[in-house]
């Protein structure tokens, strides 16, 4: 692994003090492809990380991406120190850049806001690719599973890999010897031969003066010190007594709070508000109108809600007021059928000639299937604190793309982008939904009508029905199939595409594929929703797969790996999750296994459910998770990620579902919006297979694969099918039952 | 009105139907305990009226008056010192966003207080009411079984010395 090289530009320069700031800016790679959308051309950075090492040899590694669980303010430093041959007890973390620390050794701010503030040292060999960066916006978006996978590899690990060579390279002139007879080890640079040994921090003015290696040599894995291994999460301690900080939790002298409600159907513009009750309640500020959305700014946030629960309002009628969930679905088997009447679908995968292949086919088979909306519900509900200054907007949030939040709020303010400045805090889950901009707009909206800060805060029933949905789709298929059950032919047609683009491709050797999809108009906004198409796509082509097995009279496992003759690497991680939960044992009665293999983000995964039915109530009792990332930079870490990526899932299997009723979403708090709890949690086991490939993320690969291994397992215990999510509207009866 | 929250006296005025939870974070800065629902259904706000276990979003503050109110930042036995479910926290890499945990520890740490040898089926039933998007419930038993086991050999050793 390692082609990173002509991406990255590195820097070096010497901070008052001496401490050594080595900095790595870099370019977008086709491996990136998420990231790489978001870059006009080629001489613009995407991302840039810095390292200091100071006089006590402390080493401050700069991460530009958000934690919300994953783990990345941990495995990003691991990837760079690891390259250094640091001493990790002494490795500090920063995020980039809220920090008023880091901001006053003005590389913060110069690498936000442009020359003003920019070291001189690093323009010179940086040149304008920051600025440009700047106005690009596309900087310290933390999604896709992309931060170890683009700013670890690309970024990190140059870093401290051309920290250490230009370290190494200050020692050798120093004391004379050949460089090759030094060694890295623990933060210090020693000659055995003559018996010297030095902190890296000795260095660090000399070695600020040298020309930085274009090319430093990255280790191969059997060098790893750190990587692979699995310290603890720097961010767990503060978050166990309460002392970390969530953008909710932000406080600020004067602060007010505010509640919002905004237009239940989507797109509606507000008409009126009768505010005449709350005119004299004690503690209410001020009620501010936007174009969609009232809100109320009190003393205290339950003022605020309990006064708007007050107000009447009205919305202008967009037309959609009528729309039902069952009218979406009807529309798009009437946008389906008709690009399919028209040949108007959009091609995805074209292999050989499907049409051919029905002629001669065994035997054929067709399936149709269903998801529904669903919402982010992270744990933290949406919310955002402004505080606007005459031309300067302040904001504090948890962002997973604060600098696109920056940008916006200037362009709705028409400030200047260096005038207004994101805090980043940590989230409170992201899922995705905190990379769209629209509680900071709402709140520097507020936020202008007043001079003192205000925190917006959204109520659950808000977060519900003001999110961006992963998208209610309708997936067809038909495949043909020879006299030995083998697929011959793949047909599949769906609604609508976005990232990443490989969810819905098999890795099954299939000689004839047509993957194609259409467009269906609604008014219901879509969003990054946790593994994005994949979270439907796996599904899908998945249990598809499951029934054409059953269809050709074989076992699941098997069926698939006769078909994945040329896709070692899923092989592998398909063979490991057999083995390791024993496929071919025999379960107790009322009990089902269900398997699936589904590659997202670079990380392939399969998955094996075990479940029972009891009466009528479904028990899902282990998951047995084979994962190929490449490589598990923290396994640990990894591990909790395929947990809460499966539990994730699961929720959405068991219970997500997003209707819409009269324009507007039906479902409003947990109540209704059910999610999987402590007891209905399964023991989750993971395997992982460091193969050594392009690394893969971890954030994302393990929700798709969950589904289709549910609906499988259930396939197998009651011989029902689940073509259509989510699995609480089926009834399910253990196939005792339904024989007997 | 005078409220007692993890041993110290605060004085706030606010309408006696607020909930707890408002006045917590908003006028005794206590942000540990978090909103989630507002209906109780999600367990982030949870914290303890004489050591039960509360929904603060919808406990009205003065139902807490003259009750000792816990939460996240009073279970420590000391500024220096954890408790023994912060530290199996630590130990098992419990959270991950981290959001919902101050009320998982709330509710467990109610849960070890009448019960010191937790079964599953015990955690399953005391932590059902605590929602975690991120998944962590795996490890959230493990810390649990974990603290239960320091707590007893904490409480052996003490047996031991007074023997």
């Amino acid at each position: 692994m390692g082609k990173w090289t002509r991406r990255a530009f590195i820097t070096t320069g010497v901070l008052s003090g001496g401490a050594l700031v080595i900095g790595v800016a870099i370019r977008p790679g086709n491996r990136a492809n998420k990231v790489k959308g978001m870059i006009a051309n080629d001489t613009e950075s995407v991302i840039n990380i810095w390292l200091k090492i100071a006089t006590d040899n402390t080493i401050t590694v700069v991460v530009p991406h958000a934690e919300m669980g994953q783990g990345v303010h941990t495995t990003l430093p691991m990837m760079l120190a690891d390259e250094l041959d640091a001493d990790w007890t002494t490795i500090r973390m920063m995020e980039a850049p809220g920090d008023a620390q880091y901001a006053n050794y003005a590389l913060g701010k110069g690498f936000i806001l442009g020359e003003k503030e920019f070291p001189a040292f690093l323009i010179d060999t940086v040149d304008g690719l920051f600025l440009t960066v700047t106005k690009n916006m596309g900087l310290q978006i933390t999604g896709g599973s992309a931060s170890v996978r683009f700013t670890g590899m690309y970024a990190m690990r140059v870093a401290g890999a051309a920290a250490k060579a230009v370290l190494l390279q200050a020692a050798s002139d120093e004391w004379k010897v050949p460089i090759e007879e030094l060694t890295a080890k623990d933060s210090y640079i020693t000659h055995t031969a003559s018996n010297r040994s030095e902190p890296f921090a000795t260095f660090a003015a000399k070695a600020a003066e040298l020309s930085q290696p274009a090319k430093p040599r990255l280790k191969v894995s059997e060098e790893f010190t750190i990587m692979g291994t699995s310290p603890k999460r720097f961010d767990i301690p503060e978050k166990v007594d309460g002392t970390a900080i969530f953008g909710i939790d932000v406080s600020l002298p004067g602060m007010k709070y505010a509640a919002i409600k905004a237009a239940p159907v989507f797109g509606a513009k507000l008409k009126s508000v009768d505010d005449s009750m709350i005119k004299n309640t004690p503690g209410v500020q001020k009620v501010v109108h936007l174009e969609n959305a009232v809100a109320v700014i009190a003393d205290g946030y339950w003022i605020a809600k309990t006064a708007l629960d007050t107000l009447t309002l009205e919305f202008e009628k967009t037309g959609n007021e009528t729309v039902q969930q069952a009218d979406i679905y009807a529309k798009y088997l009437v946008d389906l059928k008709a690009a399919e009447t028209n040949g108007k679908e959009k091609k995805d995968v074209k292999k050989g000639h499907v049409e051919n292949a029905w002629q001669n086919a065994a035997q054929l088979f067709e399936a149709e299937y269903r998801v529904p909306y669903l919402a982010h519900a992270t744990m933290e509900p949406m919310n955002c604190t402004a505080h606007i200054i005459g031309e300067k907007c302040e904001l504090w949030v948890g962002s997973q793309n604060p600098l696109g939040f920056a940008k916006s709020v200037a362009d709705a303010l028409d400030f200047d982008l260096e005038n207004v400045v994101v805090h980043n805090q940590y989230l409170g889950g992201g899922f995705g939904r905190r990379s769209f901009d629209d509680v900071a707009l709402q709140a520097a909206r507020i936020a202008k009508e007043v001079d003192y800060p205000v925190k917006l805060i959204w109520s659950r029933e808000e977060d519900m029905r003001q999110d961006f949905y992963r998208e209610a789709n309708i997936s067809r298929f038909k495949a043909a199939l020879d006299e030995d059950g083998r697929i011959t032919a793949w047909k599949n047609h769906f609604l609508f595409k976005h990232d990443p683009i490989e969810a819905p491709h098999i890795p099954y050797d299939v000689a004839n594929q047509l993957i194609h999809y259409s467009e269906s108009e609604t008014h219901i906004p879509w969003g990054y929703w946790r593994s994005v198409d994949s979270s439907m796509h796996a599904f899908f082509t998945e249990s598809f797969m499951d029934e054409l097995a059953h269809t050709a009279k074989k076992d699941p496992y098997q069926y698939r790996r006769e078909q994945l003759t040329n896709a070692p690497r899923f092989l592998k991680v398909l063979d490991l999750v057999a083995q390791k939960a024993d496929w071919a044992a025999t379960l107790p009665p009322n009990w089902g296994r269900g398997i699936s293999i589904h590659q997202s983000f670079g990380t392939i995964v399969a998955q094996i459910v075990e479940i029972e039915i009891i009466e009528d109530s479904l028990k899902v009792h282990r998951v047995v998770c084979a994962a190929d990332p490449g490589f598990a930079f923290h396994p640990n870490g990894f591990e909790s990620q395929m947990e809460s990526g499966i539990i994730y899932g699961l929720t959405a299997a068991l219970y997500g579902e997003i209707s819409i009723e009269d324009g507007a979403v039906a479902q409003s708090n947990f109540h209704d919006y059910q999610m999987v709890r402590m007891d209905e949690s399964p023991i989750i086991e993971t395997y992982i297979i460091n193969s050594d490939n392009w690394p893969g993320g971890g954030g994302e690969p393990s929700t798709p694969g969950i589904a289709p291994a549910l609906a499988n397992a259930i396939y197998d215990a009651t011989g029902l099918r689940i073509r259509e999510l989510p699995i609480k509207n089926h009834t399910l009866k253990a196939r005792e039952h339904v024989l007997g | 009105m005078i409220l007692v929250i993890n041993d110290q006296d605060y004085t706030v005025q606010v309408d006696s139907a607020t909930p707890l939870l408002w006045v917590l974070r908003e006028h005794c800065g206590l942000t540990g305990t978090k909103f989630g629902c507002g209906i109780g259904q999600c367990g982030a706000c949870t914290v303890q009226l004489d050591g039960v276990p509360v929904r603060a979003c919808l406990t009205p503050v003065d139902a807490a008056i003259d009750k000792k109110v816990t939460t996240i930042e009073g279970i420590a036995p000391s500024s220096s010192e954890l408790h023994d479910l912060q530290r199996a926290w630590i130990e098992e890499q419990v959270p991950q966003c981290g959001y919902c945990q101050s009320g998982q520890i709330m509710s467990a740490h109610a849960l070890l207080q009448g019960n010191t040898e937790p079964t599953d089926a015990d955690i399953d039933q005391a932590m059902r009411g605590n929602i975690c998007r991120c998944g962590t419930y795996s490890r959230i038993k493990k810390g649990i079984h974990r603290a239960a086991a320091e707590l007893a050999s904490t409480a052996t050793t003490k047996m031991e010395d007074h023997g």
